[in-house]
């Protein structure tokens, strides 16, 4: 039981992972982008994983309900996720830009562009 | 597709996980936003990628070595859903008792989203600003260049 | 941008219940869930679908990219403008407390206003972004 009791950050660092794998073995910027964007889902449910308590409900104050959630990690993260997508657009145009002036976004076709 | 289809299971998950606000904010952004962003970019850089022939051993030996050591890492973490790890110890008790009488909000997210955590609210716009200005720099001057150009 | 009947008379049934639905998230996002954030996205990914289903042209006449850019700014504006006027009323930065004569009715006036802020900006930033996508060429 005590070592089953941390499947969260399990499930966290397979899914993390996953992202890490993507960002690294891939050539493809775009392939790359969709790995951080994992990754960063990751991290997103670590935190929000962190907040739960067992029997807790959303923190919305209301009657008849002891005991919530913590809303701190859910403020953080409320925010982070739209901090990300305005990112991942900034890299996506970025990604428009390079095709635009190399004709690529395969990163090792790049390499031997610029060597 | 597939990418909307990820972004609504993990707002499902957030609910399940108390985060409401949370949740929604996923479902909005990734099923809405990324997606179509996505797709935009694919559609103009093209569909196919070059194959790499090469198995990419070494990437999956560090993903997999990282991924154990992390794994050994959490049995010093707290348990999960439990009441007293030490993230519930520190503000948290207070933004719950406070919060409704000081700024007659009941929703607690929104009343630390803006007024405890003002600051930290105006920074995340701020980026947001910068980042619209920046995407604009990068792809939206076209007419101007090409007047530059000539 | 040609589309089916099909896909237009969804559209146009679903855009208004859309943009309906991002307000009350903005002005509700005190009671229950949704605040500024959501509601900014929600707009803009009703204000998304009018523009891949009637064209990116008849958008535009919608709602100019000139616009979009006041908008951008002018939410930030207003969400530092609303610290300033604490500065002002004699309190901290974004110290909501001094708007009004009671605390509580100021922290309420504030947190309304700075929502709001956000949800301009942010929806502003997805639109931007969104034109920015659709007008690079392919």
């Amino acid at each position: 039981m005590e070592l089953l009791g941390h499947y969260n950050y399990w499930i966290t660092i397979v899914l993390a992972m996953v992202g890490f794998y993507i960002v690294i073995s891939s050539h493809n910027l775009v392939k790359k982008i969709i790995g951080l964007n994992i990754f960063q889902a990751s991290v997103f449910l670590l935190y929000i994983s962190m907040g739960k308590i067992i029997g807790g409900s959303a923190p919305i104050i209301s009657e008849g309900t002891q005991v919530y959630s913590n809303p701190l990690p859910h403020v953080l993260i409320l925010t982070a996720i739209v901090v990300g997508v305005s990112t991942t657009a900034f890299g996506l145009a970025l990604i428009l830009k390079i095709r635009n002036v190399y004709g690529t976004i395969e990163e090792d076709e790049l390499q031997e562009l610029d060597r | 597709m597939l990418s909307g289809v990820f972004s609504l299971l993990m707002a499902g998950l957030f609910v399940t996980l108390d985060a409401v606000d949370v949740a929604f904010t996923e479902a909005a952004v990734g099923g809405g936003i990324t997606t179509v962003l996505l797709l935009a970019t694919i559609s103009r850089t093209g569909e196919t990628e070059k194959r790499n022939p090469a198995f990419p051993l070494i990437p999956l030996m560090i993903v997999i070595s990282t991924g154990a050591l992390l794994i050994y890492g959490t049995s010093d973490m707290p348990l999960f859903g439990d009441a007293i790890a030490p993230i519930h110890q520190h503000v948290s008790p207070l933004y719950l008792s406070e919060a409704q009488n000081k700024t007659g909000v009941p929703n607690v997210v929104t009343a630390i989203l803006a007024s405890y955590r003002g600051y930290d609210t105006l920074g995340e716009v701020t980026v947001i600003f910068s980042a619209g200005v920046g995407v604009l720099l990068l792809l939206g001057s076209k007419r101007r260049r090409d007047e530059n150009a000539v | 941008m040609p589309s089916d009947v099909v896909i237009r008379t969804l559209a146009k049934l679903l855009i208004p219940f859309v943009m309906l639905f991002a307000l009350y998230v903005q002005f509700h996002g005190d009671f229950g869930p949704g605040g500024g954030f959501q509601a900014g996205v929600i707009f803009a990914a009703g204000f998304i679908i009018y523009s891949l289903v009637f064209g990116f042209k008849n958008a535009k006449r919608l709602l100019s990219s000139a616009l979009l850019r006041w908008l951008l700014s002018g939410g930030l504006l207003l969400y530092s403008g609303v610290g300033i006027a604490c500065l002002f009323a004699g309190g901290n930065y974004l110290d909501y407390s001094t708007l009004a004569s009671d605390p509580v009715v100021g922290q309420h006036i504030g947190i309304m206003l700075v929502e709001l802020g956000v949800g301009i900006t942010v929806f502003a930033a997805m639109a931007a972004i969104f034109y920015a996508f659709e007008s690079s060429d392919p």
